[in-house]
């Protein structure tokens, strides 16, 4: 059974996802920090794949990408640092990237090597709902990979519903018209949004993202959601850290404590 | 027949590659600017401001020494002399009205050279709406008049500092600041870039200038259709609006001159059909610069406005077909045709517009060949560059 789909079967609140970039701060880190993620107790982890143009992020997450490709983070490198990974990860593991670096290194072959590796779903955030139904649903759906797409309070309640009916796994809900890590806190506007998805009572489970940083907002996210992903603030714990495991556990456990 | 289709495709290129959260924008501009454009209305005030005040129709003028060097009859299609000194202000007009009917209160946008960012500041003094332009911080130093224009017409001027620092640059951060402000905000795009309607919208608007050279030139050498159409392309705003009314017609050459910087294959070019490959960048699919991986690679020209590592869909297109042929011009040698028209004819042309005319030597003509050059936009902000470069 695919390990995210198990995960949403058994737990249904406050789902923690955390997000980072492959190859930083150093090359070599990436599964370490898939380790301390899931030894912290995190329930997914979400693998940035670096690009040179990430227009839906903002600049701690931009910094990251840039610094990851200078290291030599490529999808080629990131397949070969995940290689025995299953050895060592038992969390759902998804891989977020924007579309150019996945087409140039082959569509079918990338979700062929996901699916060799382990991983269970992917979330390509310029990906538009229709080329992915005309193109790449089949590929995704046969190579057993979940595919996420993100609704923001823009999204309209027609959409909404084709997305879900389109999605499998989890939607990611982006918290308010912003680029990721642009804001903190959550207003009462976005709280009327989360109600707004949440009435809707869509058949997959829906995360929180941007905007989501400590204990608090996590806790709130998950009052109106299954849970909630954090970017931004856990690319700024890892950019500065001497001891990547024990910031890593100390971070992940003040969220969910 | 060269047209983009439902989906927003010429043929394998373009489409709308966007994050979720920048799809209630696009749809409402794709569902929207056929209709506004369409209406009497609209027209109207488009067709006044293009003539009263960018100063349309702009002259065919017959640079006769310019000809008697080249061997061929060749005439200027004179958008340096529009409002501002570019073909740029065709499609800020345009798309400002759209805005206005579209309810938008603030306008962002890209800028490269600084001359689609001085146009953007102007039609939005214009109509008394909020500006801020995004340019990379390079840009910011190599046309620093432009940026002062921007300022004295009221427009805020952001500096964006990632990656290369120049236009691909500077649309990253206009596209993220449309996500942070999708409901007020229109973003004026300055080429024939970006996700579907944008690259078909644009080319409308600068399709005046084809529609102008097919009369004028009926009217001095009795026929509408040159054998030659020469522009430079970067986004390739001017090269689309010089072309589209001769896109489906074969007997007319479209020749686009692209930036080589210091040579195609010396790592510092922007020439991008010569070392693209099929590719996603700004929310299309064209050919772009990019390595193995898939990162897009920083490209290199002395003009700000070719600095870009992608081409619009429409013109990939006609590269891929066949349709029009692509010279690549290095700096040196553009430089050098900027300073040849300056000596001949008495006009300055922008650096990117010198491209252009140094296909000239780059192309096969015959001796009495109509030959249509595009001269985008003038070189007053690139005073600087020919001054340091002093090849005079």
């Amino acid at each position: 059974m695919n390990r995210i789909d198990h995960l949403f079967d058994r737990k249904k609140e406050r789902v923690l996802s955390i997000y980072f970039t492959a190859g930083f701060p150093d090359l070599e880190d990436t599964l370490p920090i898939m380790q301390a993620i899931e030894d912290a107790g995190a329930d997914i982890i979400e693998v940035g794949v670096p690009y040179s143009d990430p227009i839906a992020d903002g600049p701690t997450i931009q910094e990251s990408n840039m610094i990851a490709l200078n290291n030599g983070m490529s999808l080629k490198k990131l397949f070969d640092q995940l290689k025995d990974m299953r050895k060592k990860v038992s969390l759902p593991v998804v891989l977020m990237g924007y579309l150019n670096p996945i087409i140039q290194y082959g569509m079918e072959e990338f979700c062929k090597k996901c699916q060799e590796l382990g991983i269970d779903g992917l979330i390509v955030p310029d990906l538009p709902m229709q080329q992915y139904i005309d193109e790449y649903k089949e590929m995704f759906d046969r190579y057993g990979l979940r595919n996420t797409f993100l609704i923001s309070p823009q999204t309209s309640e027609k959409r909404i519903k084709e997305i879900d009916d389109y999605s499998n796994g989890f939607i990611y809900m982006v918290s308010a018209h912003a680029i990721t890590g642009a804001k903190s806190g959550i207003s009462n506007e976005q709280i009327a949004y989360f109600e707004r998805v949440k009435s809707m009572e869509l058949k997959n489970p829906r995360l929180i993202g941007f905007g989501i940083s400590d204990a608090e907002t996590f806790s709130t996210a998950s009052q109106y959601s299954n849970g909630a992903i954090i970017g931004s603030a856990f690319i700024k714990i890892i950019k500065n850290s001497k001891d990547l495991k024990n910031d890593i556990k100390s971070y992940i456990q003040s969220v969910i404590k | 027949m060269i047209r983009v289709d439902e989906k927003g495709f010429y043929g394998k290129f373009g489409g709308a590659y966007i994050p979720e959260m920048l799809h209630p924008n696009i749809e409402e501009l794709r569902e929207n600017y056929e209709k506004i454009i369409a209406t009497e209305d609209f027209q109207k005030e488009f067709r006044a401001l293009l003539k009263d005040y960018v100063g349309r129709p702009t002259p065919l003028y017959f640079a006769s020494r310019l000809s008697e060097k080249h061997g061929a009859k060749i005439y200027l299609k004179r958008e340096d002399l529009c409002h501002t000194g570019a073909h740029k202000v065709n499609n800020t007009v345009g798309q400002i009205i759209l805005a206005k009917k579209l309810g938008k209160k603030r306008i962002i946008a890209e800028t490269g050279a600084g001359q689609h960012g001085v146009a953007t500041a102007t039609v939005c003094a214009l109509m008394g709406m909020e500006c801020t332009v995004y340019m990379g911080a390079l840009d910011i130093q190599r046309q620093r008049p432009n940026v002062e224009r921007m300022k004295i017409l009221g427009a805020k001027v952001v500096a964006a500092t990632s990656g290369s620092q120049t236009l691909k640059d500077a649309t990253n951060e206009a596209m993220r600041q449309w996500i942070n402000n999708p409901v007020d905000t229109h973003y004026i795009i300055g080429s024939v870039v970006g996700p579907h309607p944008y690259p078909e919208m644009v080319a409308r608007f600068q399709s005046v200038i084809s529609e102008e050279i097919k009369w004028q030139l009926k009217e001095k050498e009795g026929t509408e259709n040159p054998d030659l159409v020469i522009a430079c392309v970067g986004g390739g705003s001017n090269a689309a609006g010089a072309f589209y009314h001769y896109y489906n017609t074969s007997q007319v050459r479209l020749v686009a001159a692209e930036a080589a910087g210091l040579g195609v294959n010396s790592g510092k070019s922007a020439a991008t059909t010569a070392l693209g490959t099929p590719g996603i960048l700004h929310g299309s699919k064209t050919l772009l610069m990019q390595t193995e991986d898939g990162q897009v690679v920083e490209p290199h020209s002395i003009s700000a406005g070719l600095d870009y590592p992608g081409i619009g869909p429409v013109h990939a297109h006609l590269f891929d077909i066949g349709r029009a042929e692509f010279v690549a011009v290095e700096d040196e040698d553009a430089m050098k045709a900027g300073i040849e028209l300056s000596r001949l004819e008495g006009i300055i042309p922008a650096i990117e517009t010198a491209h252009a005319l140094h296909a000239l030597n780059m192309i096969e003509y015959k001796k009495d060949d109509i030959i249509v050059i595009n001269l985008s936009g003038r070189g007053d902000k690139d005073l600087d560059t020919y001054i340091k470069w002093g090849g005079y």
